[in-house]
C-alpha cells in the first residue's frame, strides 16, 4: 500500500467506531432525550409537539418552544421513581460486590494454572453463552421454586424441613444477576493478572510481605484495573436489568428497567419513560466521568 | 581510599581452613518432577565474597539461588546461612535479599516507595526510612528520580532501583539474578565495577548468577562453574581459566585448543604427549598418569604464538601449518591456521605495535609454538 493509501487506511479505521457510536448511541439518545422533554398525547406517535418539515422553520421553532422539562419535574415528585432508582442501584451494587467475591478468586484460579489448560478454563467460563440468555433465566425458576430442585436437595438432604421461599424474592435477584453476569466479571479480571509478572509477588515476599500481604499489596494492587473493568461491564447493564427481576424478583420491589417498561407499554407514556432512561443515563455515566478523569489524573502523577 | 586490589589480594578465605562458611549447601538435590535441576550439590560460600554461579541456561544455577532465597525447596540436602539451616524458613523470614532478572519493580509506586516497600514491611518508623531510602537514592546515584515510576526511567535507572531496593533492608547476603543482562553492553561494563565496589563497600556477601562468563571473571572472588545440576569446578577467576579441571570447564571458559593424545611419559612435575595428529607435546604438570593413558592437552589462543621463523623448540610443542584464517580485531589478530593434519588451531596475538600491514598474510606458511607451561593436561 503506498504511504498516501495507508494514511487514508488509517484515518478510515479511527472513523469507524466514531461513526458506530455516533449511529448507534448519540443519535438514538437524542430522539429519546427530544420525546423526553414532550408531551404525551392520544396520537400517533403518542406524544406533542411533532415535527414536520412541511411546517418549515418556524414550526420547528414553535415546536421547540413547546419543549418542558415537566415530566423531569414529574420524576422528583413521585416517590415511585426515586424508590424505583435507588432498589435498581442497591441491587445492582449488592449484585456486584457478591460477582466479584466469586469471580477474583475464579480469576485468580485460571491466571495460577498451568498454561496448557487456560484456554480450556477460558471457554468453559465463555460456555454459558451458547445457550440463549433467557432460557438460563428460566432454568433458574426451575431451581429456585419452592418445589424446585434447590429445595428438593436441602430437603432431601435434612438441611431444611420447610421449603425455602427464593423465588419472587430479591435473593432470586441477586442470584440471578451474579449468574448472568459472572463471565463480564471473570474475564477482565483474568486477563489482568494473567499478565502480571510473576516475579513482582516474589519480590514482594523476597521484602518481607507474607504470602497474604504480597497478595493485597502488590497482585490485588496491580489488578485492580481489571477488577474496575469487570465491575462497571456488570454494574451498569444490572442497574437497568429487565428481564432477571421481571422473571425472578418479586413484586416488593420494582427496579427502573420494569418501571421503564411499565411507562412504555402499559401506561403509553413515552415522554415519561424517555426521561426515566435519560435520567438512568446520566446517573450512571457521570460518575464513570468523573471516576476516569480522577485515575487518568492519578496515572499522570510524577510525570 | 585503599584500591580493591589491596584488600581483594589477601582475601582468600577459601584456603584458610579457620574460616568458617557463611552459606553452605549440603548435598542439596532439587527435582521438578522427574527433571533433576540440582544433582547432590554441596558449595560453601564465605563471608564478604563476590561469589559467581556461571552456567548455560538450565543448569541449576538460578534454581540455587531461589531455593537460597527460599522460593524453592530443596528435595533433599540442607542450605546453611550463618550457621543456621534455612530449612523451613519461608522468604519473607531470609535475611537475604534478591535482585531480579526482570528486576521485578512495583510499577504502581514510586521510585522511593519501591525503596522503601522493604523497610515498610519491617515496620520501621517513617523518619528512618526516609533516611534509609535518601542514603540508598544516594548510593544508586537517583536522588533526582525519587518521585518517578519505573516505566518513566531507563533501563539502567531501572537497574538500580532494583539494586538499592534489594540493599535496603542491608541483608546478609544479596543474591543477584543476572543482573546486568538487560543492558547495553557499555553500561554493562560500567556497572560491573560499581557492583563490585558496592560490594567492598558495604562489606556483603554477593552471589550472583550469570551465563556471562567475563561479568564474572570480572566481578567475581570465586566462580562456581555449574552443569546438569552440579558444580564442575569452584575456583578463582585466574584458576578457572588458567587451570580448568575438565575438558568442560576448558571449553566453556574462553576460546580453547583442545588436543587429544596419548601419554607418552609423566613424572618430575613433566607430562608428554603424543596427539592423535601426531604433534609431540611436553607439558610442565604436576599430574602423574599412567604412560599410554588417554589425556586432553589444553592450550589458550593467546598462548601459541605463530611466526614465520622454525622456532628454537621444534619438533616439540610446534607444528607447521598455514594461514587459514585471519580476524583482525583491533586490539589483537586471531589466526586460524591449519596444520599439516588437516587441524585448525587458533591462535591470537596482541597487536602491541601499530602496523597497518601485517607480515602474516592468507595462504603463508608458518610455525605455530608455546611453551611448556602453555596449557594443561585434561585427565577425562
Amino acid at each position: 500500500m503506498t504511504k498516501f493509501g495507508s494514511a487514508v487506511f488509517n484515518r478510515l479505521v479511527i472513523i469507524i467506531p466514531y461513526a458506530w457510536l455516533m449511529f448507534f448511541f448519540l443519535i438514538p439518545f437524542f430522539i429519546v432525550f427530544r420525546i423526553s422533554l414532550s408531551q404525551t398525547a392520544v396520537a400517533m406517535p403518542p406524544y406533542l409537539p411533532v415535527f414536520d418539515l412541511a411546517d418549515g422553520l418556524s414550526g420547528i421553532f414553535s415546536g421547540i418552544r413547546e419543549f418542558s422539562i415537566d415530566n423531569y419535574l414529574w420524576l422528583t415528585q413521585d416517590a415511585l421513581y426515586i424508590n424505583a432508582y435507588g432498589a435498581s442501584l442497591w441491587i445492582a451494587g449488592v449484585s456486584t460486590l457478591c460477582t466479584l467475591l466469586i469471580a477474583y478468586p475464579i480469576a485468580y484460579g485460571m491466571a495460577q494454572a498451568p498454561s496448557n489448560l487456560r484456554a480450556t478454563l477460558l471457554m468453559l467460563v465463555i460456555l454459558p453463552f451458547w445457550t440463549s440468555f433467557l432460557i438460563r433465566v428460566y432454568a433458574w425458576i426451575a431451581i429456585l421454586k419452592p418445589e424446585g430442585l434447590l429445595n428438593q436437595f436441602l430437603l432431601g438432604i435434612g438441611v431444611i424441613d420447610q421449603p425455602l421461599i427464593i423465588l419472587n424474592t430479591n435473593w432470586a435477584i441477586y442470584i440471578g444477576i451474579v449468574y448472568s453476569y459472572l463471565p463480564f466479571m471473570v474475564l477482565p479480571i483474568y486477563s489482568a493478572l494473567e499478565k502480571m509478572d510473576h516475579s513482582l509477588n516474589e519480590a514482594a515476599q523476597d521484602l518481607g510481605c507474607t504470602p497474604i500481604s504480597a497478595f493485597w499489596q502488590v497482585t490485588f494492587r496491580l489488578s485492580l484495573p481489571g477488577v474496575i473493568a469487570g465491575c462497571m461491564l456488570v454494574f451498569i447493564p444490572a442497574v437497568g436489568e429487565f428481564v432477571i427481576p421481571d422473571l425472578l424478583g418479586g413484586s416488593e420491589t420494582l427496579m427502573i428497567g420494569k418501571t421503564l417498561w411499565n411507562e412504555f407499554n402499559a401506561n403509553r407514556d413515552w415522554p415519561v419513560s424517555a426521561a426515566v432512561a435519560t435520567i438512568l443515563l446520566l446517573i450512571l455515566v457521570v460518575p464513570i466521568m468523573f471516576f476516569q478523569q480522577a485515575q487518568a489524573k492519578a496515572d499522570g502523577e510524577g510525570r | 581510599m585503599k584500591s580493591l586490589g589491596s584488600i581483594r589480594r589477601s582475601f582468600a578465605p577459601w584456603s584458610d581452613p579457620a574460616s568458617k562458611p557463611f552459606i553452605s549447601f549440603r548435598n542439596v538435590t532439587k527435582k521438578f518432577g522427574d527433571f533433576v535441576a540440582v544433582d547432590n550439590l554441596s558449595l560453601d560460600i564465605f563471608p564478604r565474597e563476590f561469589f559467581a554461579l556461571l552456567g548455560a541456561s538450565g543448569c541449576g544455577k538460578s534454581t540455587l539461588l531461589r531455593m537460597l532465597a527460599g522460593f524453592e525447596q530443596p528435595t533433599s540436602g540442607e542450605i546453611i546461612l550463618d550457621g543456621q539451616s534455612l530449612a523451613g524458613t519461608p522468604p519473607y523470614r531470609r535475611p537475604v535479599n534478591m535482585m531480579f532478572q526482570s528486576y521485578a519493580l512495583f510499577p504502581h509506586m514510586t521510585v522511593e516507595n519501591n525503596i522503601a516497600f522493604g523497610l515498610k514491611q519491617d515496620g520501621m518508623p517513617k523518619t528512618e526510612i526516609a533516611e534509609r531510602v535518601d542514603q540508598m537514592l544516594k548510593l544508586v546515584k537517583l536522588d533526582k528520580f525519587a518521585k518517578r515510576k519505573p516505566h518513566q526511567l531507563s533501563g539502567g535507572q531501572r537497574q538500580r532501583v532494583a539494586l538499592a531496593r534489594s540493599l535496603a533492608k542491608r541483608p546478609k547476603v544479596l543474591l543477584l539474578d543476572e543482573p546486568l543482562g538487560a543492558l547495553d553492553k557499555k553500561l554493562r561494563e560500567e556497572t560491573q565495577f560499581e557492583l563490585m565496589d558496592l560490594q567492598q563497600e558495604l562489606g556483603l556477601t554477593f552471589v550472583v548468577v550469570t551465563h556471562d562468563q567475563e561479568e564474572a571473571m570480572t566481578m567475581a572472588d570465586r566462580i562456581a562453574v555449574m552443569a546438569h545440576g552440579k558444580v564442575i569446578q569452584v575456583a578463582t577467576p585466574p584458576e578457572i581459566y588458567e587451570a580448568p579441571n575438565s575438558r568442560f570447564v576448558a571449553d566453556f571458559i574462553g576460546d580453547v585448543n583442545i588436543f587429544d593424545g596419548t601419554v607418552s611419559a609423566a613424572g618430575g612435575g613433566y607430562v608428554e604427549l603424543t596427539t592423535d595428529g601426531g604433534l609431540s607435546i611436553r607439558v610442565a604438570s604436576p599430574e602423574t598418569p599412567s604412560v599410554g593413558a588417554k589425556a586432553g592437552f589444553a592450550v589458550r589462543p593467546e598462548k601459541i604464538r605463530v611466526g614465520n621463523a622454525r622456532p628454537a623448540c621444534a619438533p616439540l610443542n610446534a607444528a607447521e601449518g598455514v594461514i587459514w584464517d585471519i580476524g583482525y580485531l583491533g586490539d589483537m589478530t586471531v589466526f586460524h591456521v591449519k596444520l599439516k593434519d588437516g587441524r585448525v588451531v587458533k591462535a591470537s596475538s596482541l597487536n602491541a605495535v601499530r602496523a597497518v600491514e601485517d607480515p602474516l598474510g592468507y595462504d603463508q606458511e608458518v610455525w605455530i609454538w608455546f611453551d611448556e607451561n602453555a596449557g594443561v593436561v585434561l585427565r577425562d
